[in-house]
């Protein structure tokens, strides 16, 4: 397929970047990050870095999209033309189209839509810069922007892909390991409920390492879910010092 | 904004509320038992001018998928392999809410599960499809055709696309001043290597079917798609719909998709 595949894994089992088969690279999470936005969050997973905003709940327009009895989530998934080695046009692919929907669908079992009959909740998540898990990473951001934005959630949703490296099942891919690797699972739950809200996978893996697949990133959501909560935790933080200095109303 | 958001048709309330009571006593509408595909009909080779052509009928779903096989230049990145696009189209005559213009989200999600399966198996060899590297390789248009949707369009079209390049032909060619020109009079089938077979089950209720239906599709919360190769293993995943599977459920569908696809299979290739 691709001319020149690198060692990705080497004897002791480091990775390029030196982690372990089953370590998270480097996670930053930040919550309230855009004024505008009725809730935001970016995150910088290695060198992945995703900024979501959500907008709502608000009018539909146009107008015959909105239904009586909820409110409609729309979402899109969108790659800045800079965020990639060869320039990526702004329109959006089938690719892009594709992730807008399954993101969409992994946030949507977290809320609790029938609240605001008749309205919109738009999400938009732009990829700065992507190294791989870029859906992963957007799904991370946009449940901690919906949150931020005051939604009612059944829980949060944090999403990472496992997948299948060097024949060894490995968490977290890199742009290099998913290209050149076996097979890529990226997966999203609510880890307070135990519920899979995306679940995709290319390559291929017998039945037992999809499994195992599953398992290794559902631990990496569990340990992503306790990055997000702290994150959501410090906003309120600061809030509280900004009330307690007088800076804004309480 | 976000023209490509399908709408969805509407289900009442006590038909959804029906459908999952039967499901909970596992019987469903058209009195299948949960693990049971609607009757399946094959027809190869309908479409004369295609280089391979079929038509799969899953219960009301019925789908035709047309190969066509032409030359062009290489991907830059792939110099040394054929060219392989899957496109999908609901056109207004197969259901009420499909509407003329560019693929919305479902189509393209369609066309890309199957393509993923495909792909990821290698049922194609891409390289050998390959004529001069990087100046002229075989491009092969699998194009979806969705006629009439009564639900799971996915697997109704994964099994046409798989029954369609079972019979593709792929026609010679000749070198003139260096040009290469397609020669018609001279046609050997399409290399097949492997035989993909999705399988989709929904979640409705808490119970998983395969199969499901339109009816079932708006009642359901979640479906999953597992595509499997001939050795048995799993190559292509997609969750859809706007609700949830539990762990549990996931590691089921894997072994329920497993065995229900060497029945497809088998169906496809007898």
């Amino acid at each position: 397929m691709l001319a020149d595949k690198p060692r990705l894994i080497d004897e002791e089992g480091r990775r390029l970047d030196g982690r372990g088969p089953a370590d998270l690279r480097p996670v930053h999470i930040e919550v309230d990050v855009l004024a505008n936005a009725d809730g935001s969050a970016y995150v910088e997973q290695g060198n992945t870095k995703v900024l979501a905003a959500v907008y709502g709940p608000k009018e539909v327009h146009p107008r015959h999209l909105s239904l009586p009895d909820r409110a409609i989530l729309r979402c899109r998934y969108h790659m800045a033309p800079f965020s990639v080695e060869q320039r990526k046009s702004p329109a959006p692919s089938r690719r892009e189209i594709e992730l807008s929907k399954v993101i969409r669908e992994a946030l949507e079992p977290a809320l609790f839509l029938e609240y605001y009959p008749r309205t919109a909740i738009d999400v938009f998540v732009e990829v700065l810069q992507a190294d791989g898990g870029t859906r992963c990473a957007s799904i991370t951001a946009a449940s901690l922007a919906l949150a931020d934005a005051g939604i009612p959630m059944r829980d949060l949703v944090a999403a990472v892909a496992a997948g299948k490296v060097d024949g060894i099942l490995v968490l977290d891919l890199t742009d290099v390991e998913d290209k050149h690797g076996e097979a890529d699972v990226p997966l999203a739950m609510m880890p307070g409920l135990d519920r899979v809200t995306l679940f995709q996978m290319d390559g291929v893996l017998t039945p037992d390492e999809l499994k195992e697949c599953v398992k290794l990133a559902i631990d990496g959501c569990k340990r992503i879910y306790a990055l997000q909560k702290e994150a959501l935790r410090e906003r309120f933080v600061r809030i509280r010092k900004e009330i307690e200095a007088g800076e804004v109303e309480g | 904004m976000m023209k490509w958001m399908a709408k969805e048709p509407v289900i009442s309330k006590i038909k959804k509320r029906r459908i999952i009571q039967l499901i909970s006593e596992g019987k469903r509408l058209d009195g299948r038992g949960k693990l049971d595909y609607r009757e399946i009909r094959i027809e190869k080779g309908i479409i004369g001018t295609a280089e391979g052509s079929a038509m799969v009928c899953l219960g009301q779903t019925e789908v035709v998928v047309g190969v066509k096989i032409g030359l062009n230049a290489p991907y830059p990145d792939t110099p040394n392999e054929g060219i392989l696009a899957v496109n999908a189209e609901l056109v207004p005559l197969a259901s009420p809410t499909f509407e003329p213009g560019p693929p919305d989200e479902r189509a393209i999600e369609l066309a890309r599960v199957v393509d993923r399966g495909i792909r990821s198996s290698r049922a194609v060899d891409l390289k050998k499809l390959c004529i001069i590297p990087g100046r002229r390789v075989y491009i092969l248009f699998l194009d979806i055709y969705v006629l009439n949707h009564d639900g799971n369009l996915i697997d109704a079209s994964a099994l046409a696309a798989l029954a369609a390049l079972s019979n593709a032909k792929l026609y010679g060619y000749q070198i003139e001043n260096e040009r290469v020109i397609l020669d018609k009079s001279i046609w050997s089938p399409l290399p097949l290597q492997d035989h993909p077979v999705a399988v989709t089950l929904a979640n409705i209720g808490g119970e998983l079917v395969v199969d499901p239906c339109l009816e079932e599709e708006l009642a359901m919360d979640a479906r999953i798609t597992i595509t499997v190769n001939k050795d048995g293993d799993i190559c292509a995943v997609q969750k859809g719909g706007p609700g949830f599977l539990t762990v549990e459920q996931v590691l089921e569908a894997i072994n329920i998709a497993r065995e229900k696809a060497e029945e497809l299979r088998a169906k496809v290739l007898g």
